[in-house]
């Protein structure tokens, strides 16, 4: 399974990518290949604001609708529209195209409570 | 796995060895996908794939009273069985409840397989015996049994490099005894799928030897293992029900749309006066299949069906189709409301989407 080394995770299967003041959240490869056949997914809307552990968005498989969480406390500031028309992409790409928001940060303290790359390999075994 | 005790199948240890995810139904460890549902779906629709089915539950009825006495049990008619055949029928309780959709066959003159959900095995022997008279014979079998589905269009000529060219395919809903490798297999011409497949029993020491080979043989024609999530979009197309989502022992098979397989005629069985009250009364509510209208997120079991703002039922079976590529389901709705193109919305997270009762099968082969 593939998990970069330069990214975050939460335990809820998000990765997450700091981009200055902001982190760009996706779910992981592991968490797209457990889901498998994404159909569909709902996203946040623009300047929600959001704490961290809050399900901001729902992916829905064939199987299952899975809500994805707020990894930090953030306003959501970008939505990947390009999901609306092709869900799949999370399934092809969960760390590139596959993205689903962008959330302006509160506090950059607050993305130490983040897992790195080892302990979510650990995590997932 | 669980923290419960799951029953396996003889299969099991090859569906993880094939990479397949497990999980709980019905009391057992079942794979519910090996790769991907809609790529397993497909397989089915468009070449052939294979289902362990060894879950199911296998009955035998004997004796010289046994087809007299199952006919007064189940609601389709017995008599019109020859050497051979099967029916699906159901088995109700008193009030017309479901207890189980099923299917029997004669198997011998005075001999009936039951082909029973997993989930209701235990029950459906329990409440079988508990009414049986002493010169019939009842066994549960289910134990010795594994059994597999092979569906597909493709199913006939993998049926042939299997048990061999001059070999014939058991008629729709017939079951013939074959060999196969020195192992006696039960084929029927069965599925749950809505194309055209076969179901095969064996003996649980043979299950290993006999998937591995169908999966060999059936390699040329495009053969996929499919689990439990292909198998329920595939059902769902064609509005087969779901014992334990459509169907329960709340619902009676008139309200579930399915009076066909109850036969009125027949004098005697339980449940019979319950459905003719529904008959004569109307049902409150009905089985209706419905597909959403535009793409979004797919109905699931459970959510609210509206018309015009007013609740007027829940959805029980629901999915995003892999051959329409809409959302689909099935819903109890009250009667007035179940009208052929009547337009409902379906409440998802606190928003109703709009979607339309259509005719049932949803999907059909063009």
């Amino acid at each position: 399974m593939n998990v970069p080394e330069d990214l975050l995770y939460t335990e809820t299967h998000e990765w997450i990518r700091r981009e200055g003041d902001k982190v760009r959240v996706g779910i992981t490869d592991h968490a797209q290949s457990e889901l498998t056949d994404v159909v569909y997914v709902e996203l946040p809307k623009m300047d929600r604001q959001a704490n961290a552990k809050e399900a901001i968005a729902v992916v829905e498989s064939v199987k299952a609708a899975s809500d994805i969480y707020a990894p930090v406390k953030g306003t959501v500031v970008e939505v990947n529209k390009a999901l609306e028309a092709d869900p799949g992409l999370i399934n092809r790409e969960p760390y590139g195209q596959g993205w689903i928001f962008v959330l302006k940060i509160d506090n950059a303290d607050d993305l130490k409570q983040l897992k790195n790359a080892a302990a979510y390999k650990e995590q997932i075994g | 796995m669980s923290e419960t005790a799951k029953k396996t199948t003889p299969l099991c240890e090859e569906h993880v060895r094939r990479g397949a995810k497990i999980i709980p139904f019905g009391g057992w460890l079942m794979p519910v996908q090996y790769t991907s549902i809609v790529g397993e779906h497909q397989a089915v629709r468009n070449n052939v794939g294979i289902f362990d089915i060894s879950h199911m539950g296998q009955l035998i009825v004997s004796g010289p009273a046994a087809g007299k006495w199952l006919n007064t049990m189940l609601t389709n008619n017995i008599d019109k069985l020859g050497l051979g055949q099967g029916q699906y029928t159901f088995l109700l309780s008193e009030d017309g409840g479901i207890i189980d959709d099923l299917i029997v066959y004669r198997i011998e003159k005075g001999e009936f397989l039951l082909v029973v959900n997993a989930a209701r095995t235990d029950e459906d022997f329990a409440w079988l015996d508990r009414h049986r008279p002493t010169d019939v014979d009842l066994k549960n079998r289910s134990a010795d049994f594994g059994g597999v589905a092979i569906q597909g269009p493709r199913v006939a000529q993998l049926f042939h490099a299997l048990f061999g060219e001059d070999v014939d395919l058991p008629a729709r809903n017939h079951i013939v005894d074959l060999g196969f490798d020195g192992a006696k297999v039960s084929v029927a011409r069965t599925g749950y799928t809505g194309e055209d497949g076969v179901e095969v029993f064996f003996r649980t020491k043979d299950a290993v030897k006999f998937w591995n080979a169908v999966l060999e043989k059936g390699d040329p024609f495009g053969i996929k293992p499919c689990g439990l999530g292909a198998r329920d979009t595939l059902r769902l197309e064609v509005c087969y029900p779901l014992n334990g989502s459509d169907l329960s022992p709340e619902r009676n098979p008139i309200e579930a749309g399915l009076g066909f397989f109850v036969d009125l005629t027949k004098p005697k069985f339980i449940g019979r006066e319950a459905l003719l009250k529904t008959k004569e009364n109307g049902s409150p509510e009905k089985l209706v299949a419905f597909r959403m209208q535009a793409k979004g997120p797919p109905p699931r079991p459970h959510y609210l069906v509206f018309e015009n703002g007013e609740r007027i039922g829940e959805v029980t079976s629901g999915t995003l189709s892999p051959s329409l590529n809409y959302g689909i389901g099935m819903a109890y709705v009250s009667a007035p409301h179940t009208k052929i193109g009547a337009q409902i919305d379906i409440e998802i997270r606190g928003q109703k989407f709009p979607a339309i009762i259509e005719k049932k099968p949803l999907y059909k082969k063009s």
